[in-house]
């Protein structure tokens, strides 16, 4: 079914300049990147109420970069948010310090949504299904909002509130995402219905002993008592997974059960370099 | 607000409503409707078109947001009145049955490298559905069409 389109308004701004302005200027706009939740939403009837005012992302390609800087040594990627799926997977930068991100967004739908998703959309979207977020979770990853008034960097620990609800003004946009990579062995696994075009049931990403999870909770979270247990030496993978049950949050919904969700989990912690011996 | 893209090489100038898909102007004001809907979702890939030669999803794109692109869609990919290589293949190898998803199968399995493995074309048709095939023919065909190995 389709929303009768013709009550949307679509402003389209041709420089991050005048797109900032225009959240400054006008209430109840929408950033509107790839379109791949929004479109969704608006061809089903079911955007937020009140939803019909667009701003249009896609055209400002100063937001479309991957640049790499050393901070000591280890490597910090900065993305623009306008970096698509496809690009993480075809960029030797990804591939090279943060392979584990390039394989979620080889997972992300299928390449017609991988070549229209974007990672700020990813994040701006905030849901807790949303593939790339644990690898970013597992990094030390700071979000650049943008407002009129200039930016300012917020950890990503530090971003969402809630389910679906983040620390962003409605006249900021995240403009750039700054993706600190921690040494460590990386892993990454996705359980969903099927390889391609699945929502996720459980997403589990580590780097070191840096856990987190999607899907699990509210919003994508670290396994922070695992994480404790690690750091004190701990290596039994019994007593972690007993420590992850306060870790993570699951819930019944569509897509899978609680229990489900902790069973795999579970299981996706069993299969970490840390716990093969 | 007036919109001007390329489409199956041609300029073409069309009015549109500000969020209108691309899926609609297609099959609307510019007449082609080759490209099919599915699910309106982005989960079929029914709708695939290729977008500066990338496959996108039709009904998730605005048509805003393609000014000044290039849109080939299943009508623009052969030469007039002849049959693309990958269209050849589909009838030889038994790759479409319904038909419905056959044009979205086409444009993606387009934008694949020359001589792909049978994991990259599984991988770059991981967006279509096919309700029918069981996928193995429309791979065959496909790897007939591009120059792989069986």
């Amino acid at each position: 079914m389709k929303s009768p389109v013709r009550q949307f308004e679509l402003l389209r701004p041709r420089t991050l300049r005048e797109a900032l302005t225009m959240l400054h200027n006008e209430s109840g706009l929408v950033p509107l990147a790839g379109g791949t939740d929004l479109l969704v939403l608006m061809n089903a009837g079911t955007l937020p109420r009140g939803t019909h005012r667009f701003l249009d992302l896609w055209g400002l390609d100063e937001l479309r970069s991957i640049r790499r800087t050393l901070i000591g040594r280890r490597p910090q990627l900065v993305f623009g948010a306008l970096t698509t799926f496809t690009d993480c997977i075809s960029s030797r930068t990804v591939l090279r310090d943060l392979p584990i991100l390039a394989q979620a967004a080889r997972e992300v739908g299928g390449p017609q949504i991988q070549n229209r998703g974007t990672l700020g959309g990813n994040i701006g979207n905030a849901s807790p299904a949303a593939d790339s977020l644990p690898v970013l979770r597992a990094a030390d990853t700071e979000l650049v909002l943008s407002s009129v008034a200039g930016e300012r960097r917020i950890p990503l620990a530090d971003y969402f509130t809630g389910y679906r609800t983040s620390v962003r003004r409605s006249d900021e946009l995240i403009t750039a995402i700054e993706v600190l990579v921690p040494p460590g062995k990386q892993s990454f696994r996705k359980v969903g219905t099927r390889a391609a075009q699945a929502i996720s049931k459980v997403v589990l990403a580590a780097i070191g002993k840096r856990i987190a999870l999607g899907s699990v909770a509210p919003t994508v979270v670290r396994a922070t008592s695992v994480e404790r247990y690690l750091a004190a030496g701990g290596s039994e993978f019994e007593t972690a997974r007993e420590l992850l049950t306060d870790d993570i949050h699951p819930i019944d919904d569509i897509r899978s059960t609680a229990a489900y969700r902790l069973r795999v989990a579970q299981n996706l912690l069993g299969q970490l370099p840390t716990f093969q011996r | 607000m007036k919109i001007t893209l390329t489409l199956n090489r041609k300029r073409r100038t069309v009015d549109v409503s500000p969020l209108e898909r691309l899926l609609d102007t297609l099959r609307g004001a510019l007449g082609l409707t080759g490209t099919k809907e599915g699910c309106g979702e982005g989960e079929c890939g029914a709708c695939t078109v290729l977008l500066d030669g990338k496959p996108v999803n039709s009904c998730l794109v605005p048509t805003a947001q393609c000014s000044g692109a290039a849109i080939t869609t299943i009508e623009g990919l052969a030469p007039r009145g002849k049959l693309h290589k990958l269209q050849r293949a589909f009838l030889e190898c038994g790759g479409a049955q319904c038909g419905i998803c056959t044009p979205g199968m086409i444009l993606a399995a387009s934008a694949l490298p020359d001589r792909p493995t049978r994991e990259q074309i599984r991988t770059g048709l991981a967006g279509n559905l096919c309700r029918c095939t069981g996928y193995e023919k429309i791979y065959d065909a496909v790897g007939v069409a591009l120059g792989t190995k069986k």
